[in-house]
């Protein structure tokens, strides 16, 4: 078959690769339709993610049709339409059951690598690196899906593969982001970055009634679509970040603060930026922590942080010190997507959010090694791809 | 209402392109009636006998004019057409009794000009210091059903909020029941 593979630092091709097959009783294999490239990839495309090893499929946001499935499936049948979250979940395990799915104990193959690397090892990952368990991803014309009596959203409505591709991550993703805030409809929300995750976010938390919500980036097209969904916006390239901010809020801060950007953060008309590049091109430091030094510089005391956003490795530079006195309640992680998934189709069906909006460019998937660059680079007002294979 | 300040910024940005195409053209027509019938232009100007100079400074408007229709970015251009202006009425200041009503408007009819070149090129490099504009408008991408002002809070009628995600209780608003609604 073919799909796209990781080869390298911005190396990515249309391989031939074997067919998957199952493995364990459990297993399905899925026949891809539509697949998404998210920003999360390009950690892994622009090198900054570790554990990537040449040839690895990528993709981990992806639906299609269950064409095989094991003989201890008992959930899904051939022909099913599924969305594949990309946390992949056993359902049986003590975090699986606390709905912590993104951490599920079992799902990672190689948990002796993600034990040392992080302490105790997370959830197995479509298309991601080796610490997640190195799944073969989604970015290709079939896929299998290890527990897949667990995890996979059955599509029974007549929606487009559009409609509810995105269930699979970052409709979660943006919606856990503004869940997490626990947002009161006095709070100012305020998002950094515009990408998908952070259109999601914006519209989550109007959904979830912030008073305001405050979408901060430097892509004139994505702050575009972000006042669209309601926000108002910062161009971080034009404007003081943290100025503009206490300014919204009566000079007190905004009371929940979003990081929707992640470890490749631009830092612009910042000394920071230069130092973080300085230590991430050495290897002191494989993150680039702006944002979160923003955030925790202005967010309100006893505010809360939510973090989307992807991190890696090591930081540094970062004011905890701020962080502890005021305060600040931190949180993060992976996304629970199948938390979210039963409500948030619920919603599309009844219309509420309808998350076609975000996509821009539609391409083949043989056109995937072009569309990474576009998406990259935000060529051509690009703010999400979906790949057909 | 944010959507309609992006709008507004387009807007302005179309307006200021075209008040720069505008004087552009402006100074070309002004050029080259300067150098074709510098004789006229003198006698209007009440500059007789500076047939020369009047042509000279046609040629310098010709060079303006095409400079801020050809180049890419038309604001250092514009600001020529400022100090041309700022020169023109220096010269004529000298030449002209500004008691004399005729010569008042003349002057006052320059100075009207220079303060919209000056404008327009003010407005020119605000545009050109910020990011570059939008290359697609996305802002009928609203991925909501009404406007997000209706649609503020529409999810808290049937969400309930996982208790291991609220704040909290120590930070949550404090009496807690007054913030929720
Ligand atoms: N937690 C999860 O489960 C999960 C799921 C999906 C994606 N993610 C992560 O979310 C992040 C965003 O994903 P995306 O798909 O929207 O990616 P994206 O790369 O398209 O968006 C990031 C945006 O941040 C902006 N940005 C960069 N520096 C900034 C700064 N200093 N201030 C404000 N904005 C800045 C960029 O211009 C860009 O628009 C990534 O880190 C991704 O890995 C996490
Ligand atoms: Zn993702
Ligand atoms: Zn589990």
């Amino acid at each position: 078959m073919k799909a796209l593979c990781w080869h390298g630092k911005k190396d990515v091709r249309y391989d031939t690769v074997p067919d998957p097959r199952i493995e364990d009783p459990r297993d399905a294999i899925v026949k891809v339709t539509s697949c998404a490239i998210c920003g999360s990839d390009l950690h892994l495309y622009d090198g900054f993610m570790m554990g990537m090893e040449s040839g690895d499929i990528l993709g981990h946001e992806f639906m299609g049709e269950v064409v095989e499935v094991g003989a201890a499936d008992h959930r899904l049948k051939v022909g099913d339409r599924v969305v594949v979250p990309f946390t992949i979940c056993c359902g049986e395990c003590e975090q699986c059951c606390r709905g912590n799915f993104s951490v599920c104990e079992r799902s990672n193959r190689n948990k002796a690598l993600a034990d040392k690397t992080f302490g105790h090892a997370t959830a197995g990952l479509f298309g991601y690196t080796h610490l997640t368990g190195g799944y073969a991803g989604g970015q290709a014309e079939y896929v299998r899906v290890p527990y897949a009596d667990v995890a996979p959203v059955t599509i029974t409505s007549g929606l487009s593969d559009d409609q509810v591709l995105f269930l699979g991550d970052i409709l979660p993703t943006g919606w856990q982001a503004a869940v997490q805030c626990d947002i009161q409809p006095t709070d100012t929300v305020a998002i950094w970055g515009a990408g998908p995750v952070g259109q999601f976010a914006i519209r989550s938390a109007v959904l979830l009634g912030a008073k305001q919500v405050i979408a901060i980036d430097r892509v004139p097209e994505r702050l575009g679509m972000a006042q669209a969904g309601g926000a108002t916006t910062i161009n971080c390239e034009d404007e003081s970040v943290v100025e503009r901010l206490n300014e919204l809020t009566g000079g007190k801060g905004p009371e929940k603060c979003i990081d929707a950007v992640g470890m490749e953060a631009h830092a612009t008309q910042s000394l920071d930026s230069l130092y973080d590049r300085a230590k991430q091109a050495i290897m002191l430091e494989t993150d680039r922590p702006h944002v979160l030094r923003e955030m925790i510089y202005v967010c309100r005391p006893a505010g809360t942080l939510s973090v989307p956003g992807v991190y890696g490795g090591l930081i540094d530079k970062l004011p905890f010190g701020a962080l502890m006195n005021k305060g600040l309640t931190l949180r993060t992680g992976q996304t629970h997507v199948n938390r979210w998934t039963a409500d948030l189709l619920r919603r599309i069906e009844e219309g509420q959010i309808d998350p076609t909006f975000v996509v821009t460019h539609v391409a083949a998937l043989k056109d995937g090694p072009e569309m990474y660059k576009t998406f990259r680079d935000k060529k051509d007002g690009c703010i999400k791809v979906v790949l057909k294979p | 209402m944010s959507a309609t300040a992006f709008t507004r910024t387009t807007t302005r940005h179309r307006r200021t392109r075209a008040a720069a195409r505008g004087l552009g053209w402006f100074s070309i027509g002004l050029g080259v009636a300067q150098v074709l019938m510098p004789r006229v232009v003198a006698g209007v100007a009440g500059l007789r006998g500076s047939e020369r100079f009047v042509r000279a400074c046609g040629v310098r408007e010709i060079v303006t004019g095409i400079g801020i229709l050809a180049a890419r970015r038309p604001g250092p251009w514009m600001w020529v057409r400022v100090a041309g202006d700022a020169f023109d009425f220096a010269a004529l200041g000298s030449a002209h009794n500004v008691r004399r009503p005729a010569s008042r408007a003349l002057l006052g009819a320059v100075a009207a000009v220079a303060a919209l070149d000056a404008g327009c090129a003010n407005a020119l490099d605000r545009i050109e210091r910020r990011g570059r504009p939008p290359v697609r408008d996305y802002h009928d991408r609203r991925g909501l059903p009404l406007p997000p002002v209706a649609m503020r809070g529409a999810a808290r009628k049937d969400f309930e909020m996982p208790p291991d995600m609220a704040t909290p209780a120590l930070l949550a608003p404090w009496p807690p029941v007054a913030l929720r609604p």
